[in-house]
């Protein structure tokens, strides 16, 4: 049938089951909004920032394991998506970009609107396309999806010039077989070598104190169960990254939770004095290495990862596995139960879970209660627990990110949607926008800081607009915490452009743009508060929690430094970790 | 109260203990690919390699005998480490279909050189023949002042003959970068 080639982008997305566009309009993407219009069947959400977009896919993506779809016009629209595009690729998430271009005839003219975006994200898509025919335009967009979704996640841009999308065409929609054949080059490797497998079986069942390292891999794979049943079976204590939490469950005995430069005293500890380091979908990332030499240093590392470019990067491990989390984990069990699941060292690997289990009583994550100033750890205690654990969190990034990292215990995984490896202020509330659309049912909470929320906060009209229930908590601390941290640490309290306290009313702000607000400003007020935004079902909710403004996110690995440098939570250097040299 | 500081029955020692962090050679690589020859797939490429700040100091592009499909040798000066990242991640390009670092293996490598060398000087035509002879390169074009010879071989054989004519003037000079292969046979004796 003939049809325009915006006709045809729509035809692909519904091929493709997208049930939302998160984008906005303009000149070079018209018609594809004229054929979205005329359609009428893909939900799309106007964002009032074309970052804002970007994040709403991310975080739809990141919550329900679909592929997001952000759209928007040539020039500044694309230039305001590049944030989110770079996000997405460092955290590795499914989102396919799409964005209008000028006319192929006008290409290289420096025209109105005109930006060479394939050019500009380039080094931070999984993979680009500039459509250069109305033929090739359906085989394009199916690649992308196909692309951003398999393998390592990643995000896909496609770059459609406007005289591509008025052009007529009766080229069919390509069937996901010809999708796959068109490209011979790309082939993820799924299923792990056995040999390895029996390799990595045999250190776990050897090793006398293993630690499991695991990451955002695990989460996309949706392994959960399988991890469950590893640690169970053989007793090996679990330890998550920041992009890896929900993949085992924080309330499990054997969760160490997060490891790293904030991590737990009892997860540093462990990963500190391992023998062997099993790493599930993990990439060695500087926040959790810290010092390369002194990472785990006697260990000796198994690394599962569907990315053979990420095994060996920053450190060089023993038993390689390339493989998609959840098979190859699945086959690490059958070998395990194959070789009969005796440990040789039961004794050693009893007294390894008590040694841990005495860090966990030594050091638990606390922090100083007060009845007089609201503490942030506090106000996310109670979110917690007025959730009952069963909100999905998104967050900006610093203090408040880490500190919802710490203090909310995750049990699902895509429960805790933060921006991990670019470490975008802003991210968190458009992202929660897109993860309470993709998952209505679910209470979807962005706590976030007074400076990461300024960054996108045009968002709330679009969540009043669409309705979308969100609630949002604000660690107003009229600080960039994070930041005042490390100069009250490193840099003797020179407070250098930190200082936020002149800012706007939230509450007023929420009202004005048709949304609901709350403060609290003493501790006696946070649950009450927080119970009242949870009866708002019908449009977001602002919380304005005034907090402690010099609070610490503790304990705290140095930038570069090893776990011997650990910061305690009671601000102390870490003496035990340097008496602590478990061998054997 | 638990025992935080001691061992539940564990050994311990005093002195902290590091782990072994590889380090690669700084060296010349020579890494080949094949390609489907689509829309960007040079600046994918260069974008990678200038990305871990490295510098290609050759390249050579061409097509292949299947239609589509286009091969590249490419030379990088780098760390063995960091190369071996690099090579990982060509292989991930979407439109890469085999990368190779030949660095290592035995292969055979060509390069193609033009060079315009000013002959205006007496004895300069004679002596200048008489080196494209011994080198079997050939003479491509001539002027009254000047011959462009083109010549072919290894690097090292290209690299003689410049500095031999060096001296009488090279007006303009034109090298292709090295075309690799591996090697299937016993090596053969370089000509």
């Amino acid at each position: 049938m003939l049809r325009k080639g915006a006709d045809i982008v729509i035809e692909t997305l519904k091929e493709e089951g997208v049930e939302f566009i998160f984008g906005h309009p303009g000149g070079a993407i018209m018609e594809v909004y004229d054929a979205l219009y005329r359609d009428g069947s893909i939900k799309h959400i106007l964002a009032r920032h074309e970052q804002g977009a970007g994040h709403m896919a991310e975080g739809y993506a990141k919550a329900t394991g679909k592929v997001g779809v952000a759209m928007s016009t040539s020039g500044p629209g694309a230039t305001n998506l590049v944030t989110a595009v770079a996000d997405a690729y460092m955290d590795s998430v499914p989102v396919v970009f799409i964005t209008g271009q000028v006319p192929t005839h006008l290409i290289g003219n420096d025209a109105f609107q005109e930006v060479d975006i394939v050019g500009i994200t380039r080094a931070i898509t999984k993979h680009n396309f500039l459509v250069k025919s109305i033929e090739e335009l359906p085989l394009i967009l199916r690649q992308a999806f196909y692309i951003a979704r398999t393998g390592r996640p990643g995000p896909v841009l496609v770059d459609i010039p406007k005289d591509i999308t008025q052009k007529l065409s009766d080229v069919s929609v390509p069937n996901s077989e010809a999708v796959k054949e068109s490209l011979p080059g790309y082939k993820p490797h799924l299923e792990g070598n056995l040999q390895q497998i029996k390799r990595a079986v045999r250190l776990i069942l050897e090793a006398k104190r293993p630690v499991l390292y695991v990451g955002g891999g695990a989460v996309q794979a949706e392994a959960q169960r399988e991890l469950v049943e590893l640690a169970e079976l053989m007793r090996i204590p679990v330890t998550t990254t920041n992009m890896g939490k929900g993949a085992f469950p924080e309330l499990h005995p054997l969760a160490l939770h997060m490891l790293g430069m904030h991590g737990t005293y009892y997860a540093n500890m462990a990963v500190y004095n391992c023998d062997l380091l099993i790493a599930v979908g993990a990439r060695f990332d500087d926040r959790v290495t810290g010092k390369v030499e002194e990472f785990a240093p006697q260990a000796k590392i198994v690394h599962i990862d569907i990315d053979p470019a990420s095994i060996s990067k920053n450190i060089v491990v023993d038993v390689p596995i390339v493989g998609d989390v959840k098979i190859v984990l699945r086959k690490l069990l059958e070998e395990i139960k194959r070789e009969g699941a005796k440990v040789f060292h039961p004794e050693e690997r009893k007294r390894w879970i008590e040694q841990i289990e005495g860090w966990k009583k030594g050091h638990p994550l606390t922090y100083t209660r007060s009845d007089r100033v609201i503490k942030p750890q506090y106000v996310i205690e109670q979110i917690y627990e007025a959730t009952k654990g069963e909100a999905i969190v998104t967050t900006g990034v610093g203090q408040h990110q880490m500190w919802s990292a710490m203090f909310y215990k995750y049990s699902f995984p895509r429960q805790f949607i933060n921006s991990g490896g670019l470490g975008t202020m802003g991210f968190g509330f458009p992202a929660g926008i897109g993860a309470k659309l993709g998952r209505p049912h679910r209470e979807v909470f962005v706590i976030d800081g007074d400076g990461s929320f300024i960054m996108t906060m045009q968002e709330l009209v679009t969540a009043v607009q669409y309705k979308v229930p969100v609630k949002v908590a604000i660690i107003n601390n009229g600080y960039l915490g994070m930041v005042r941290q490390w100069q009250e640490l490193f840099y003797e309290r020179r407070y250098s452009e930190v200082d936020l306290s002149v800012q706007p009313d939230f509450v007023k702000l929420a009202e004005a743009c048709g949304a609901v607000g709350f403060r609290a400003e003493k501790p006696k007020e946070v649950r009450e508060v927080i119970e009242e935004a949870l009866k708002v079902q019908d449009r977001p909710v602002i919380m304005d929690f005034h907090v402690d403004r010099e609070e610490n996110v503790l304990p705290m690995v140095p930038a570069g430094k090893s776990y011997r440098d650990m910061i305690l939570e009671d601000g102390k250097k870490s003496v035990e970790a340097e008496t602590m040299y478990l061998v054997g | 109260m638990a025992d935080i500081t001691g061992s539940a029955g564990l050994d311990t020692i005093k002195a902290p203990l590091f782990r072994e962090v590889r380090k690669g050679e700084v060296r010349k690589h020579i890494i080949t690919l094949t390609v489907r020859n689509e829309l960007g797939v040079l600046a994918r490429i260069a974008t990678l390699i200038a990305g871990k700040g490295y510098n290609i100091e050759g390249l050579s592009v061409g097509e292949t005998h299947e239609k589509g499909i286009s091969r590249m040798t490419l030379e990088v000066i780098g760390d063995d480490v960091v190369i071996d990242q690099v090579v990982k991640q060509l292989r991930k390009l979407i439109d890469s279909l085999k990368v190779k670092d030949l660095t290592d293996t035995p292969h055979v490598e060509r390069e193609l050189a033009l060079i315009k060398v000013h002959t205006a000087a007496p004895r300069a035509r004679d002596e200048v023949l008489r080196l494209v002879e011994i080198f079997r390169a050939r003479v491509v074009d001539v002027s009254p002042e000047t011959y462009t010879v083109e010549i072919t071989g290894t690097e090292e054989k290209i690299n003689a003959f410049i500095d031999l004519v060096r001296p009488f003037g090279i007006r303009e000079m034109a090298r292709t970068g090295k075309v690799a292969m591996k090697r299937e046979g016993t090596p053969q004796e370089e000509e």
